[in-house]
């Protein structure tokens, strides 16, 4: 791996819960992200995959600075960024992009795309050789859009073509880093191959490193080189593509690869596991490991001490895995069918 | 007009036929900028406690089909041709009376976000018991009763005090659950799932398929399952039918469709799918283009101006003329390339992939 | 709940001392001296002198304002004019009485013409809204639609003595507007505030019927609508039992950002049918100076408002479930 580009030093967020009688107090915090460690080396592609409130998108804002973490550290070449003002981050900002999943509601209605793409660089006062307008051209043509179209309106795309101008606006101001905060979860099928496609030439023809965060683990395994999976604020597994799709230590990482659709039928029948119930509650999560509650390995010690997140024995370098007991059969039987609904 | 049936000959009487059966549904509406051709020619049958998955991007078509069956598209700007049979029923002429005795009695629809889908002014037992009093006639006793037994069979513990609990009480997984014991209430023939795990996460989305498909054998139930996800059909459905710009691209057995896809949109949509299993080296294979726009739908083939073998199955008939789907039961598709030329492409991109 | 409510109360509390104290501020500022106007043409120093002093007026002015915030709770005494039991809100010279009494005097006209012009609003805006919802497109929508945009455009002072004339002057359908306590009789007391109501009613029954289409249109193009249709509900059932709730809460919020001009509009209807309410009172105390009683009116109206508006955010919890006052 090149130089560290990005580092999340024991991250945490938390968002106060406010309630009380007669006056309004934090009676409580939201735990979107609950210690984190995480690196994106320079051009490094690093793929951040859990269900929804496990934490990833808050990851993603607090790697942009668009949050300020409650505690831990955020390094961006080295320099800490945690809680620099808007001044000190100015020069940081225009290599840190990010990409957001909604391209309808996250273009301006009322601008051109021309005016919309060269925003970032009226912000930071950046004047490309040939000027703005040129340079405009140059990243419509790049996303794969006509750049004679710079004086159209967003709602005169499709969404594909939208997400097309994001990411146009995202590579104004050439970055190092881009987060990508579930790019092509809101596009159709035979479009978001398309948006995976651009990103992945980008990726290799510019060098960009990405933090790319989303829920379907066979978009982020065919994007990213490392993987880390996320589960109530926490990171319950990280390493490598294949450490993690070929040779998954935590039962969670198991059960979210099990629970993927293949458009498959002829392949033997994959291994079944079934997750009982929901996601609890980030505002009282559990004791311990915070899996415990939908796990089959479980046993009391899950409930006292939180896993910490290691190199097991048998783990390739730089595959770390927080659980107690990984080498627990993963499956019980044919089947694990752990949801009550289902017995 | 072509007769599709899944299995079996291809029927001429309402005789003891498929279950359901639309033959040649049209759909249009009228809106500001013109009329758009939701659904165009359409024919599809459903047998008796099999699932039909039906495939298709936004504006394919797919969800307007269902909300023809059962009647829930606005009149005023609806303009539908064609016949829906439900057994020796035909519903496209049916009366809004005879509509609403079927709808959630005979067929019942479950939808994409359980959290805007249900009413979030009245609790969850109130929904499901009054689709129940309303058909069934059964009093607010019996109907309470029932709602509570509907929810233990959907698996949500503690039925009798989540009864009067209001939807956004509920959890997500959980919403759909009492979407689904709502829906099932009266015993329904036929289920139409509209999207039913889109809005939920992976191993919510594996519970909630897995619940349907153990509802379907313990009851009978039909279920047509609508969705984008070629994945979900996989594991769930029996037949599938991909549809595109309002018309069935390919139609066949679960099996038939992903192992040998026979259009070229079908092999479009399943190569822009990244695998666990596949080579991450090679890049995705999307489909080029963007999905037509249905007020002035392309003409001939509808998929042409995205089609990569146009010239291969010969431009005139691609850009002049509708291609029908054939053969007319079984495995078939709408395309002009000959089978052989199928095979061949099929093989050839087999190779590339390996 | 509880807990709630009290916290509403207190904070209503702090805010009408806040508007207490601007206005005392605001109006004791003003350079038209109370004392001279009471001290007559003649007026020697030391009489003025006198007057100030009687009136508390020789005080600084924060010093005064303490003064008339203990009077609501201990009551005050005006040497030379008379007594102000508590709750006192000022003693009025120009009309030498405490101010309070005269608002209680007036209280229930001004009551009876706004609770029965939001009736009428409330009754019906939102029927007529609900019919043009259901008949949405046909000719009864329409003409439902085009009275709303005549209606809200019809000014108190125009229609007012516009329908006198014609109702009460001319064809003598009903009796000429006055105010009869309910107490007294119920009847008359409804017959003669029934123009005064349909006058001040008019402009907000037109918006309330606009809204109300609209609200029930966009609901009933909810997804929830669209499950209850797919369960079979029929369209009456979808109407009445589904869509209306989630048409009310933007209604009922409305309604109580909409009791202040309703206030205002009482005040107009008052003068017009010359009605002794509150806004009668008010309309005087301005021509006449009369600060204290301006005052008093002001906070009355003040505290009706922020009250009123703690009623419908209750009212609020009760129609949305998802909405828990905490």
């Amino acid at each position: 791996m090149n130089e560290t580009l990005l580092e999340l030093k024991d991250l945490v967020k938390h968002f106060p819960v406010r309630g009380g009688a007669l006056i309004k107090r934090q009676v409580g915090a939201v735990h979107a992200v609950d210690g984190i460690d995480l690196t994106v080396g320079e051009g490094e592609t690093v793929g951040l995959v859990g269900e929804s409130g496990c934490g990833k998108s808050t990851s993603g804002r607090l790697a942009a600075r668009l949050l300020e973490p409650t505690s831990g550290k955020i390094l961006y070449r080295g320099q800490e960024i945690s809680h620099s003002s808007r001044r000190q981050l100015k020069p940081i900002r225009s290599e840190i992009q990010m990409i957001f999943q909604d391209p309808y509601s996250s273009l301006n209605p009322r601008h051109t795309v021309g005016t919309i793409i060269r925003g970032p660089m009226e912000v930071n006062d950046i004047n490309p050789p040939g000027g703005r307008k040129k340079r405009v051209q140059e990243l419509l043509e790049i996303v794969g859009l006509n750049p004679e179209h710079f004086n159209r309106f967003p709602h005169e795309f499709s969404g594909g073509q939208r997400q097309r101008i994001g990411i146009a606006r995202a590579l104004a101001l050439d970055p190092k880093l881009i987060i990508a905060d579930e790019p092509v979860s809101a596009l159709d099928v035979s479009i978001q191959a398309q948006v995976v496609n651009l990103l992945q030439e980008l990726q290799r023809d510019l060098g960009i490193a990405f933090l790319f965060i989303a829920h379907d683990l066979a978009i982020v395994r065919h994007f990213s080189q490392r993987v880390a999976v996320m589960y109530l604020g926490k990171i319950v597994e990280v390493g490598d593509r294949q450490s993690i799709y070929e040779r998954p230590r935590h039962p969670y990482t198991h059960a979210l690869l099990s629970a993927v659709p293949e458009p498959d039928v002829s392949s033997e029948p994959r291994e079944r596991i079934r997750l009982a119930g929901d996601v609890p509650s980030p505002i009282n999560p559990p004791s311990g490991c915070r899996f415990r509650t939908r796990c089959w390995k479980a046993q009391d010690k899950c409930a006292t001490e939180v896993p910490p997140l290691v190199r097991l024995s048998g783990n390739r370098e730089g595959h770390l895995t927080a659980c107690h007991f990984p080498d627990a059969p993963t499956t019980q039987g044919e089947d694990v069918v752990l949801d009550p609904a289902l017995a | 007009m072509t007769t599709v049936s899944w299995s079996g000959e291809p029927g001429t009487s309402r005789g003891p036929g498929p279950f359901l059966s639309v033959r040649d549904l049209s759909v249009e509406f009228s809106t500001e900028d013109g009329i758009v051709h939701a659904v165009d020619n359409l024919s599809f049958d459903l047998e008796k406690g099999t699932t039909l998955g039906i495939v298709g991007e936004s504006g394919s078509g797919k969800s307007v089909t269902n909300l023809a069956i059962l009647g829930l598209h606005d009149p005023a700007h609806t303009k539908i041709s064609g016949e829906i049979w439900l057994e020796d029923q035909e519903l496209t002429s049916a009366d809004g009376t005879t509509m609403e005795q079927l709808r959630g009695n005979r067929v019942a629809m479950i939808f994409q976000d359980p959290l805007t889908a249900l009413s979030p002014f009245h609790t969850i037992g109130r929904q499901i018991g009054e689709v129940y009093r309303k058909h069934k006639g059964a009093s607010k006793k019996e109907a309470r009763d029932r709602a509570i037994e509907m929810l233990r069979r959907v698996g949500i513990p503690q039925p009798e005090t989540r009864v009067d609990h209001y939807p956004h009480e509920f959890s997500g997984g959980m919403r759909q659950r009492a979407m689904i014991a709502m829906a099932l209430v009266c015993d329904p023939d036929l289920l139409i799932a509209d999207e039913p795990t889109t809005a939920l996460d992976v191993t919510v989305q594996a519970q909630i398929l897995d619940l349907l498909k153990e509802l379907q054998q313990q009851f009978g139930t039909s279920i047509i399952l609508i969705t984008h996800d070629l994945g979900v059909v996989a594991g769930t459905a029996d037949n599938v039918m991909v549809m595109y710009a309002g018309r069935a691209a390919e139609r066949g057995t679960v099996r038939e469709v992903l192992r040998e896809p026979q259009h070229p949109y079908t092999w479009g949509l399943l190569s822009s799918m990244p695998r666990l299993n596949a080579s991450v080296d090679v890049p995705l294979t999307p489909v080029r283009g963007t999905p037509p726009s249905l007020l002035n739908p392309p003409s001939g083939c509808p998929f042409h101006p995205r089609c990569d073998y146009t010239k291969l199955a010969g431009p005139e008939l691609c850009f002049g003329q509708r291609p029908s789907i054939s053969p007319e039961t079984g495995h078939g598709d709408a395309c002009y390339l000959t089978l052989e030329q199928k095979r061949e492409l099929r093989t050839a991109k087999t190779e590339d992939h390996a | 709940m509880t807990s709630y409510l009290v916290r509403r109360v207190a904070g209503a509390l702090v805010i009408l001392m806040i508007i207490s104290a601007i206005t005392f501020y605001l109006f004791y500022a003003v350079p038209r001296d109370p004392a001279r106007a009471f001290c007559g043409k003649i007026c020697q120093p030391e009489t003025l002198a006198l007057i100030r002093h009687n009136l508390g007026m020789d005080e600084p002015l924060f010093v005064q304002y303490w003064h008339w915030l203990a009077g609501i709770f201990t009551g005050r005494e005006f040497v030379q004019f008379g007594e102000c039991p508590a709750p006192c809100l000022g003693y009025s010279f120009a009309t030498q009485e405490p101010v309070f009494g005269a608002i209680v005097d007036r209280f229930p006209v001004t009551l009876s013409l706004t609770l029965g012009a939001s009736v009428v609003i409330l009754a019906f805006g939102i029927m007529t809204g609900m019919i043009a919802a259901w008949k949405v497109g046909q000719p009864l929508d329409k003409i439902a639609s085009a009275s709303s945009v005549v209606g809200a455009s019809l000014q108190i002072y125009f229609v007012g003595p516009l329908l006198a004339f014609y109702l009460v002057d001319t064809l003598q359908l009903i009796p000429r507007p006055s105010y009869v306590p309910i107490t007294e009789n119920p009847v008359e007391w409804f017959t003669h505030l029934l123009l005064p109501w349909v006058v001040l009613s008019i402009i907000f029954t037109a918006n309330y019927t606009r809204m109300t289409r609209s609200q029930m249109v966009e609901q009933l193009a909810e997804d929830y609508v669209r499950t209850a249709r797919a369960k079979g509900m029929s369209s009456k059932a979808v109407f009445f039992r589904f869509a209306w709730r989630g048409a009310m809460i933007p209604i009922v919020t409305i309604f109580g950002v909409d009791l202040a001009t309703l206030l205002g509009g009482a005040i107009i209807t008052e003068q017009t049918f010359s009605l002794h309410g509150i806004g009668e009172l008010a309309v005087r105390a301005v021509q006449n100076t009369d600060l204290p009683m301006l005052l008093g009116v002001t906070i009355v109206g003040a505290a009706a408002i922020v009250l009123l508006n703690i009623l419908v955010d209750v009212l609020y919890a009760f129609i949305d479930p998802r909405v828990r006052l905490t």
